[in-house]
């Protein structure tokens, strides 16, 4: 009877402990949803507000303005934000893009190809992680000055290929997700360095190719410091740069601040789309990765 | 092997970007070839860049290249204040400066002792009488050469809430005795109201106020300059605000923040010393305000005396790397002195023109100050009671030492001469280390 009711009282505290235990995560993550999601929610009401009522009415109200300040958006120095947004898909498209073959064909070496000098190389790319990006701006804009490539699409493009922590991600998935014996077997039935690396790494790699292009995409496409002090001509300027011209208009003229705003949340939609379509990849990385 | 693979690809990639660096800079120097002032006939037009933050620079300058076929110009426009400085500095000493920048007078002597902005005196001769000599000075710095073309000028002036004013029976104050007298009167009529606030994040605003008191920051004698930031006239204006925001009549909130706007909008803030562009800033920041706000004299530190300073303002300079320079300075001219710029300056780019036959170009009584039809009068009247000072070769370090001391100072309500203090020992701290030579 005692036994019993011992055990009774434990199975059903058992169930309660965990159900404790389940929601102090929960309620942490849920309190880091709130800390991420208001500041962007107060971007999108803030769009709504006119000139006048952005800095009267209360911060959540939403505001009257938004077709007006998307126009003015639109019409401001003639359309100069389209550009500016086509420019950012430039350097963010075409720089993930290329810093994820770059990555991934490096990874891929790393990882599955015994050289020497291959912890050397590695090890100095692990080096590169610590070096913050802000710190190489400065010089690089100084050697692309050298060689004439200053205030180019290029000046933006190439500091940004090379990613450190890129390539570490890539040896690490390729390390975990392509097997020797399938390579091995591969080589077994004549296949050359690059069909290996074409029909058998690079399908299995995938997911970890697109975790690299998001993490690029995203890096580059909020990036500021280096297109500021690379670009002079501001036909050439990403969205990052351009929102700051409205900020800093000089001492005597006023910000635009409706127009930083709206132009702020416009510039965030195609992230948001990205993320939306590439998750079920994202998706799979993960779960790909907790199972190794 | 390998090796010898990752060799050849290495190359590959080298020399597509070698390939890339080449045209583009081929491109440039084509154009810096045809360089040859634009005298008629020469081969092909020049190209002028020029970084310039004010609104609407390119129409003003779609004007001109539609009538200089020879000389084209081309905006870019930057991100204004310190930054454009640090900017154009680094791209000087990089060695691809635009042609023509934007420069603040106060950032003008960094880009002289940088060796960065081309001295004109030759080109300007014909100019000097166009603007008044206190301007003029600030681009010869008080020495022999010129080193840029006066674009805009901010002398100031105390905004003021006139219908709260009258809701609270105050007179327009006429010394600043009287404004700290009026700023009691409002705490005690509204304890949510305050006359002023004083701002540590501007150290235009106050180096303006210091200028009214009759301050010397820098100064040249012969080969050494004299910092003199502490001076009477500035500690004077120091401890009088420092005093006001220790008896707590004044707000210590800085200029241009949401608050700040907030407070214009909704009535709670009732005076703004600032300067001539003002009205830009108040109709847009502060759009409730309309047909509320006029202008008046700056209070005086005696009664009876009639100064003001300068917030702001900035010229036109030539890189000292450009291969066009006497296009360039043709250039610049016709934008700070022909009337027809100067009008266009005046409705597009909403700018106070710093030429003197610009205050007649002034117009029509900004909308925001419906209620003062004389508004332009009274601000050429005040304009030409205000006096500027020499600025020194690290106003960017003056500035930033500023705001930090200030900012504590306001924080820890504690004594504005020493913050004083301690922005000019950063100063001279800083140009003994840069190698100037300091007179004693």
């Amino acid at each position: 009877m005692a036994t019993t009711a011992v055990r009774t009282a434990a199975h059903r505290a058992a169930p309660r402990g965990r159900r404790a235990y389940g929601i102090a995560p929960t309620a942490i993550l849920l309190l880091g949803a709130v800390y991420c999601l208001l500041p962007v929610s107060w971007v999108l009401v803030a769009a709504t507000k006119s000139k006048a009522e952005l800095f009267s009415t209360t911060a959540f109200a939403p505001g009257t303005g938004l077709l007006s300040n998307l126009a003015d958006l639109a019409a401001y120095r003639d359309g100069v934000f389209w550009l500016w947004l086509g420019n950012t898909f430039l350097y963010a498209g075409g720089g993930a893009l290329l810093s994820t073959a770059v990555s991934t064909i490096s990874g891929y070496a790393l990882a599955k190809y015994d050289f020497r000098g291959r912890n050397l190389v590695f090890n100095m790319l692990i080096g590169g992680i610590l070096v913050p990006a802000v710190v190489l701006a400065v010089p690089q804009y100084l050697l692309m000055s050298a060689v004439g490539l200053a205030d180019t699409y290029w000046s933006v493009l190439l500091p940004q290929i090379l990613h450190p922590y890129g390539i570490y991600l890539a040896r690490i998935y390729a390390t975990a997700a392509v097997p020797d014996a399938l390579l091995e077997a591969g080589r077994i039935d004549g296949a050359g360095h690059w069909l290996l690396l074409r029909r058998v790494a690079l399908p299995l790699m995938l997911p970890g190719m697109v975790t690299i292009f998001l993490f690029q995409f995203v890096a580059i496409w909020n990036n500021f410091l280096l297109p500021f002090i690379m670009l002079g001509d501001d036909q050439k300027f990403p969205l990052t740069v351009g929102l700051y011209t409205l900020l800093a208009a000089g001492a005597n003229q006023p910000s635009l601040y409706n127009l930083i705003i709206t132009g702020a949340l416009v510039s965030i939609v195609p992230l948001v789309a990205l993320f939306l379509t590439m998750q079920r990849y994202w998706r799979t990385d993960l779960a790909g990765g907790a199972l190794k | 092997m390998r090796m010898s693979r990752l060799a050849v690809a290495t190359t590959a990639v080298l020399a597509a970007a070698l390939a890339a660096g080449c045209s583009s800079g081929g491109g440039s120097t084509g154009t810096a070839s045809s360089a040859e002032p634009a005298a008629p006939g020469s081969a092909g037009p020049v190209n002028l860049t020029y970084w310039t933050w004010a609104p609407n620079m390119d129409k003003v300058v779609a004007v001109w290249n539609a009538k200089n076929p020879d000389i084209q110009v081309t905006i870019s426009k930057q991100a204004g204040g310190d930054d454009a400085a640090a900017k154009f500095l680094t791209a000087a000493k990089a060695g691809n400066p635009p042609d023509l920048v934007q420069a603040e007078y106060q950032m003008l002597p960094s880009f002289v002792a940088a060796d960065a902005v081309a001295d004109i005196k030759a080109e300007t001769a014909a100019i000097k009488g166009e603007f008044s000599p206190g301007i003029w000075g600030l681009v010869t710095l008080g020495t022999e050469g010129v080193y840029a073309v006066p674009q805009d000028s901010g002398p100031m002036m105390l905004y003021y809430r006139q219908d709260l004013f009258d809701k609270y029976g105050i007179e327009v104050p006429k010394t600043w005795d009287e404004y700290a007298e009026a700023a009691r009167t409002v705490r005690e009529k509204d304890p949510k109201v305050f006359l002023g606030t004083f701002s540590s994040k501007d150290p235009g605003s106050f180096a303006g106020l210091a200028q009214q008191a009759g301050a010397q920051w820098w100064s040249i004698s012969g080969q050494s300059w004299k910092v003199a930031i502490n001076d009477p006239a500035t500690v004077k204006v120091a401890d009088y605000w420092g005093n006001l925001v220790k008896e707590g009549v004044i707000d210590d909130q800085p200029y241009f923040t949401p608050e700040w706007n907030k407070a214009l909008n909704d009535g709670t803030l009732l005076t703004w010393p600032s300067a001539v562009w003002g009205p830009g800033v108040l109709s847009s920041n502060a759009p409730k305000g309309k047909g509320k706000w006029a202008i008046a004299p700056l209070p005086q530190w005696s009664a009876g005396e009639n100064h003001s300073g300068f917030w702001g303002g900035s010229s036109t300079a030539v890189s000292e790397k450009s291969p066009h320079r006497a296009a360039a300075v043709k250039f610049a001219t016709w934008l700070n002195t022909d009337p027809e710029a100067l009008g266009l300056l005046v409705r597009e780019a909403a700018i106070y023109p710093a030429a003197t036959k610009g205050g007649t170009l002034l117009g029509d009584t900004p909308e925001y100050f419906e209620n003062q039809p004389d508004f332009w009068e009274q601000a050429t009247r005040i304009a030409a009671t205000a006096r500027g000072f020499t600025f020194g070769p690290n106003v960017n370090v003056a500035y930033s030492a500023f705001k930090d001391a200030f900012d504590k100072a306001v924080q820890d309500k504690s004594s504005f001469s020493a913050a004083l203090a301690a922005m000019q020992e950063a100063t001279v701290a800083d140009m003994r280390k840069a190698g100037f030579q300091l007179a004693r």
